[in-house]
């Protein structure tokens, strides 16, 4: 039997695996990825309350609103993100975030 | 879907870490299907899997990653993420051993008159008719954004 909690903890997985990438990755674009993990597993513990959710026999479409615009948000912020990686390459011909530890040059 | 959640960590060349991404969000939506949400399960396939996968590609062949050279260790930042890390997983664990409301099997569905894209689509353009229009107007201005980003010379 699959419970509510199953979904909760794989979500909670992804979330910890997102945030590790993020936090001990040093390309950027692997960190973005890492972001990227972490905004699905918020989608998916919405997913799951969701159908847990249950009213007059149909799952609480709210939610699932929801997460269709977090999905369209995000993918506008993947468009802008990448935009300002490639911007930044060719400023400074590297991706790594320790080579990019000035404010201004 | 978590096996290759954690390739993408690991891996030290980028494309590879895109590929998991990919089949990482395949099983998302494989997840999403057994909940019954088939709407947002295809469009999890279409933007994430195609759209923002295609765009990742396309930005390392542009930027002609190489593999990532083995580099000195920060072991303070690593020590620091490994604390941070496992504190988060131990709150994971208490929140989600603690939630009893959780341990009860999903309540059934009751055979709905219409799909699930039926439904989605009445509480969208219902309920939501006003920040429907307002991402509309967000991802205008973020297509807006990223041309002015890309054609401006730098320097």
């Amino acid at each position: 039997m699959v419970t509510l909690n199953d979904y909760l903890f794989v979500s909670g997985l992804l979330f910890a695996i997102g945030f590790a990438g993020v936090l001990l990755r040093r390309n950027i674009l692997i960190i973005f990825m890492g972001l990227e993990l972490m905004l699905n597993a918020a989608n998916l513990s919405l997913i799951a309350f969701s159908r847990f959710n249950v009213q007059n026999g149909v799952p609480d479409y709210n939610a699932q609103v929801l997460v269709f615009f977090i999905i369209t948000v995000a993918a506008a912020e993947v468009a802008v993100g990448l935009g300002v990686i490639v911007a930044l390459y060719r400023a400074r011909q590297t991706t790594h975030v320790e080579d990019l530890n000035a404010l201004k040059f | 879907m978590l096996i290759f959640a954690c390739m993408v960590v690991v891996n030290r060349n980028p494309i590879a870490c895109a590929l998991s991404l990919v089949i990482s969000f395949l099983g998302l939506a494989s997840l999403y299907f057994s909940l019954g949400a088939f709407f947002i399960g295809v469009i999890q396939i279409l933007v994430y899997a195609g759209a923002v996968m295609v765009l990742f590609l396309f930005i390392i062949m542009v930027l002609d990653l190489r593999a990532e050279a083995r580099r000195r260790l920060n072991w303070l930042a690593f020590f620091g993420g490994v604390v941070v890390l496992t504190l988060f997983l131990k709150v994971i664990f208490d929140v989600s051993y603690g939630f009893l409301g959780g341990t009860v099997a999903f309540p059934a569905v009751t055979n709905p008159p219409h799909s699930d894209a039926w439904y989605i689509g009445l509480t969208l353009f219902q309920q939501y008719k006003l920040p429907l229009q307002v991402v509309g107007a967000l991802v205008l201005v973020a297509s807006i954004g990223v041309v002015l980003l890309s054609k401006r010379e730098l320097k």
